[in-house]
């Protein structure tokens, strides 16, 4: 059974967001995602001060298996990235919520509330 | 409808995750796959690899048919229990499949064959046999379980799991088997590190194997199987080649003997057809995967990826490639990944064996 946080919120495209203390939204994939890649070997993450586009491409992570895009849930500049995870690809497997890939600055933060809930996601994932 | 093999419920209790592969359901891993691929590098795993077929080949004329139906010499066995690695043509000169076929004695061999691929064999065989009138029997053997430990404590488990094989096996030298009693052990393996492939009545294969995991051996599924032949510069059939490629463009002619008078199925086509290709190692020295269909780009022209992963072991991306006969090991080619050029280390397979480094 896949964890699901419930402060979070979450694309259909299995990312969670979090509005963080400074007003960034920090960006990640959802422990379903990573059970489905499997073990994960590389990221490739985007440039900070890149403009990204809701629902647009704007990462990939690569497990052994398949090459993934990871598209930014909401319109925004990319802020900072996390090297660390980028570096050690395995972190997001042992703990998704916590290996964040990246932090966008938002065009508008009310552009969350688009984004479904936990409950949102679980119904997605469960059909 | 997939097929299961003896172990499937223990592969569920253990929580892998299950895939079809040639029509079986089999585990992919159990958790985590790097973390199996290091457990064979480093000590020992187990892979469940029930979903291939021994075939026993019996009779006055075994060794007159396999001398015909084989690319690689039959005629080379002359020690009970030595195993020989050969690929089995169609007319066209093109891959059925590839094998390894044990002599137990003139009139006795054991081939195991992929689990994709058996029914097709089978039947070629059965059609060979009848056409070329010999007598032999061609007994697919459905009752068998194997399992393939694998690292380099792989042997003292088995030993431990199986204490009445180890005196008759502990001198048991690499490509070779012994039948022991019902056991047959056979030190071969598919993941370049020494071990044990174990072929045994499926009524025994779940206490084996529950031996084997309470002696903390790994069980391991195709997702670190595949890494471990991978790195190991082991071909995998329908990936590698298929009924289309000749042995000697797979990169396999060194399993092909076409030297002396023996006449065997698909010689004449390989004797009046110069190579075409190449197959050779890639290493990705920058980040990201290699993968399999992609193109591949040469100052000879341009070559394709037939299979591509991430190597544990290496920390890099690492490929199998159809190269043009002009490429040579050291040079440095472009794969196209995702729409964008990558520099590429060309090398000669293996990469890896026994835990080290080659490459």
């Amino acid at each position: 059974m896949s964890n699901i946080p419930a402060e979070l919120k979450y694309t259909k495209t299995h990312e969670w967001a979090r509005l963080e203390a400074d007003g960034s939204i920090a960006v990640g994939i959802t422990d379903h995602a990573q059970e489905l890649l499997g073990d994960l070997v590389f990221i490739e993450l985007p440039e900070v001060d890149r403009q990204a586009a809701a629902g647009k491409e704007i990462a990939v992570v690569e497990s052994v298996k398949a090459a993934s895009d990871i598209y930014a849930p909401i319109a925004g500049s990319i802020s900072a990235v996390n090297q660390a995870v980028a570096d050690a690809p395995e972190l997001v497997n042992q703990d998704a919520y916590s290996a964040w890939l990246f932090k966008l600055k938002p065009d508008n933060t009310a552009d969350l509330d688009k984004l479904l809930d936990a409950k949102g996601y679980l119904q997605l994932i469960s059909d | 409808m997939s097929k299961k093999t003896a172990l499937n419920e223990s592969h569920r209790l253990l929580h892998a995750r299950m895939v079809d592969f040639g029509g079986w359901d089999m585990p992919l891993h159990y958790g985590s796959q790097i973390e199996e691929h290091h457990a064979v590098r480093r000590d020992c795993g187990m892979f469940d690899i029930s979903h291939m077929c021994a075939v026993d080949v019996a009779g006055v004329h075994a060794k007159a048919f396999l001398l015909r139906l084989l690319a690689n010499n039959a005629a080379r066995l002359t020690q009970p229990g030595k195993a020989l690695y050969s690929c089995m043509l169609n007319e066209a000169g093109g891959v059925l499949d590839d094998l390894i076929v044990y002599y137990l004695d003139n009139h006795h061999y054991r081939i195991i064959v992929n689990a994709g691929t058996t029914d097709k064999d089978l039947a070629w065989m059965a059609t060979c046999l009848i056409s070329w009138k010999l007598q032999a029997t061609i007994t697919p053997r459905r009752d068998l379980s194997m399992i393939a430990i694998q690292g380099p404590n792989a042997r003292e488990k088995v030993w431990q799991a199986l204490p009445e094989t180890r005196s008759a096996t502990a001198g048991l030298g690499r490509f070779f088997a012994a039948q022991l009693a019902d056991i047959f052990v056979a030190r071969t393996g598919y993941t370049g590190e020494d071990g044990f492939e174990i072929c045994l009545p499926s009524e025994h294969v779940q206490n084996f194997w529950d031996e084997l995991l309470k002696l903390a051996v790994k069980p391991c599924g195709l997702g670190a199987r595949d890494t471990l032949r991978l790195e190991a510069g082991m071909n995998l059939y329908g990936e590698d080649m298929d009924e289309t490629v000749s042995p000697m463009d797979a990169g396999l002619g060194w399993t092909v003997d076409i030297a002396d008078e023996r006449d065997f199925v698909g010689k004449s086509t390989l004797l009046a057809q110069a190579q075409q290709r190449q197959l050779l190692g890639l290493v990705l020295p920058s980040g990201g995967v290699l993968r399999a269909h992609q193109r591949v780009l040469t100052n000879q022209g341009e070559g394709i990826i037939t299979s591509g992963t991430f190597s544990p072991t290496m920390q890099q991306a690492i490929a199998l490639a159809h190269l043009p006969l002009g490429v040579a090991v050291g040079d440095t080619v472009e794969v196209e990944i995702r729409g964008n050029r990558h520099a590429a280390r060309v090398v000669k397979p293996p990469f890896v064996r026994n835990g080290r480094i080659l490459v």
